[in-house]
């Protein structure tokens, strides 16, 4: 696992951006923590980095959006998906099987409809109005083999 | 013509004469179902569609005392909204016209929030601009024509409604968020606390996102703040800059008129501050009955009367379009 800290809004979507860089096709990355942590600014990050150009909005109300750059990028937002049931309806074993970049937004309760193979990060509320803990857990074999990667990525936000 | 709705909550059908004569208005909301979840879910929306589309149409025909025969066209939403309850309508209105042998007409959900305008007011004098606040969207439109449209901002993150929505989850008062904080703030001070009125002065764009973490940030750090206090400190700043940017933007096109539009534009200080900003300006103000703002069919039946007039019917392999956006003319 991964701790580290930012500090703005920006310095939030500088660190989702770091980590972009090392995704891949196929990859799922799923996001969790409260209202307000940061979450829609984390994928604003990704996505810019992922060479996305198209304004990346919260997707609560459609719960799902794509977008286009480097990679495809799907967005979603499961905030009011209670039961597993409603993540098969929305078509979430096709999005993830596409060779896309997922990014979930509330993901826990996505987890036993995924392959058990994704990034987990948590962001939490710090000391500070915008400081933010960001815990960061490769889960499975395709996220692991880049924890040494991921870690490089992130020192910067990491010895502060 | 017929209009129906089913691209959120709400199954809706309308029988409207001429754009702006409505014979009848049917909605039949789904708020309960969704209320213990803090939001739509898509599945039960998209059963609850099929289950009360039929009865919701024949109670708008009975109501409206026409027969089979005298309905000359159906139009319903085909996005943007969700997909699986936007099918609902979509493929009953093209089974009615098919039966009926009228014509179908594909209506954009966003165009049918600036035609519930027109209901109340047929004497729409252009260019308008409207501010269309939902669950879903937050735009600032200039209206140049029937149909003609430019997009003069939007938001960068959160729809004000969904800001309302979530906040209100956050300080515990239900869904839908929006009037429990309208009811929950007439008892508060809207001064109380200083949210933020993210870039005021930069442009049309809105950001709601920021000023949702500062409601967090703030009952985080005042446990015991009175709720009343927040909401109306909150729904102060909302307001705020919708009306801010509304009235900006309407200086700057030269608009005759000002309309808001969108189920937001029922909040109480919202509708207030509007009105007194058509005052101040000068401008003819354009304000839906709160019934014609949340989504209803008549508006999808008023904006697919005009769309039938401009572009005949749509064809019957239309689909939904969830990502739906309103169609941009040039100036």
């Amino acid at each position: 696992m991964i701790t580290a800290r930012t500090t703005t809004v920006d310095d939030t979507r500088a660190l989702a951006a770091a980590v972009a860089e090392l995704a891949q096709p196929g990859d799922i990355v799923l996001l969790a923590g409260e209202l307000g942590a940061g979450k829609t600014a984390f994928v604003q990050g990704f996505g810019r980095a992922l060479g996305v150009t198209d304004r990346i909005t919260s997707p609560t109300f459609t719960i799902a959006q794509e977008y286009t750059g480097r990679l495809r990028l799907h967005h979603l937002d499961v905030y009011r998906l209670d039961h597993l049931g409603e993540t098969l309806d929305i078509g979430l074993p096709e999005i993830v099987d596409e060779g896309a970049v997922v990014v979930i937004e509330w993901g826990d309760v996505v987890v036993p409809a995924l392959p058990a193979d994704f990034c987990e990060i948590r962001l939490t509320f710090g000391d500070g109005d915008d400081d933010r803990l960001i815990e960061l857990r490769p889960v499975g074999r395709r996220w692991s083999a880049r924890a040494r990667a991921l870690a490089d990525a992130l020192a910067p936000w990491v010895d502060r | 013509m017929l209009g129906i709705e089913t691209s959120c909550d709400e199954t809706a059908a309308a029988v409207v004469d001429d754009g702006f004569v409505v014979r009848s208005s049917v909605v039949s909301s789904q708020v309960d179902l969704h209320a213990r979840y803090g939001g739509v879910v898509p599945e039960i929306a998209s059963r609850a569609h099929a289950e009360l589309l039929t009865p919701v149409v024949a109670e708008a025909l009975v109501e409206a005392g026409v027969e089979d025969g005298d309905i000359d066209a159906v139009a319903a939403t085909y996005g943007p909204g969700l997909v699986g309850a936007l099918l609902v309508g979509v493929s009953t209105a093209k089974a009615l016209a098919l039966v009926w042998d009228v014509p179908f007409v594909a209506v954009n959900h966003l165009e049918a929030h600036l035609y519930a305008t027109l209901l109340d007011d047929p004497s729409l004098e252009l260019p308008v601009v409207v501010l269309l606040v939902s669950g879903g969207h937050t735009m600032v439109v200039e209206m140049t024509g029937h149909g003609r449209y430019r997009v003069l901002g939007s938001t960068v993150d959160d729809a004000a409604g969904e800001a309302f929505d979530k906040v209100a989850r956050y300080l515990g008062l239900g869904y839908p968020g929006g009037p429990a904080i309208d009811r929950l703030a007439m008892h508060g001070d809207p001064t109380a606390i200083a949210f933020p009125r993210a870039m005021l002065e930069e442009g049309y764009d809105f950001s709601f996102s920021g000023l949702k973490t500062a409601v967090v940030n703030h009952v985080r750090r005042h446990p015991d703040v009175a709720t009343a206090d927040v909401a109306a400190s909150f729904q102060a700043a909302v307001v705020d800059v919708l009306v801010h940017k509304l009235r900006r933007a309407a200086a700057e096109v030269g608009a005759k008129g000002m309309c808001l539009g969108g189920g937001v534009a029922a909040n109480s200080l919202l509708r207030e501050r509007f009105l007194d900003a058509c005052t101040t300006d000068g401008r003819r103000g354009f304000l839906p009955s709160r019934a014609m703002c949340t989504d209803n069919a008549a508006m999808v039946a008023a904006a697919g009367w005009w769309r039938l007039r401009a572009d005949g019917p749509s064809p019957l392999d239309t689909g939904a379009v969830p990502g739906l956006g309103l169609p941009v003319t040039a100036r």
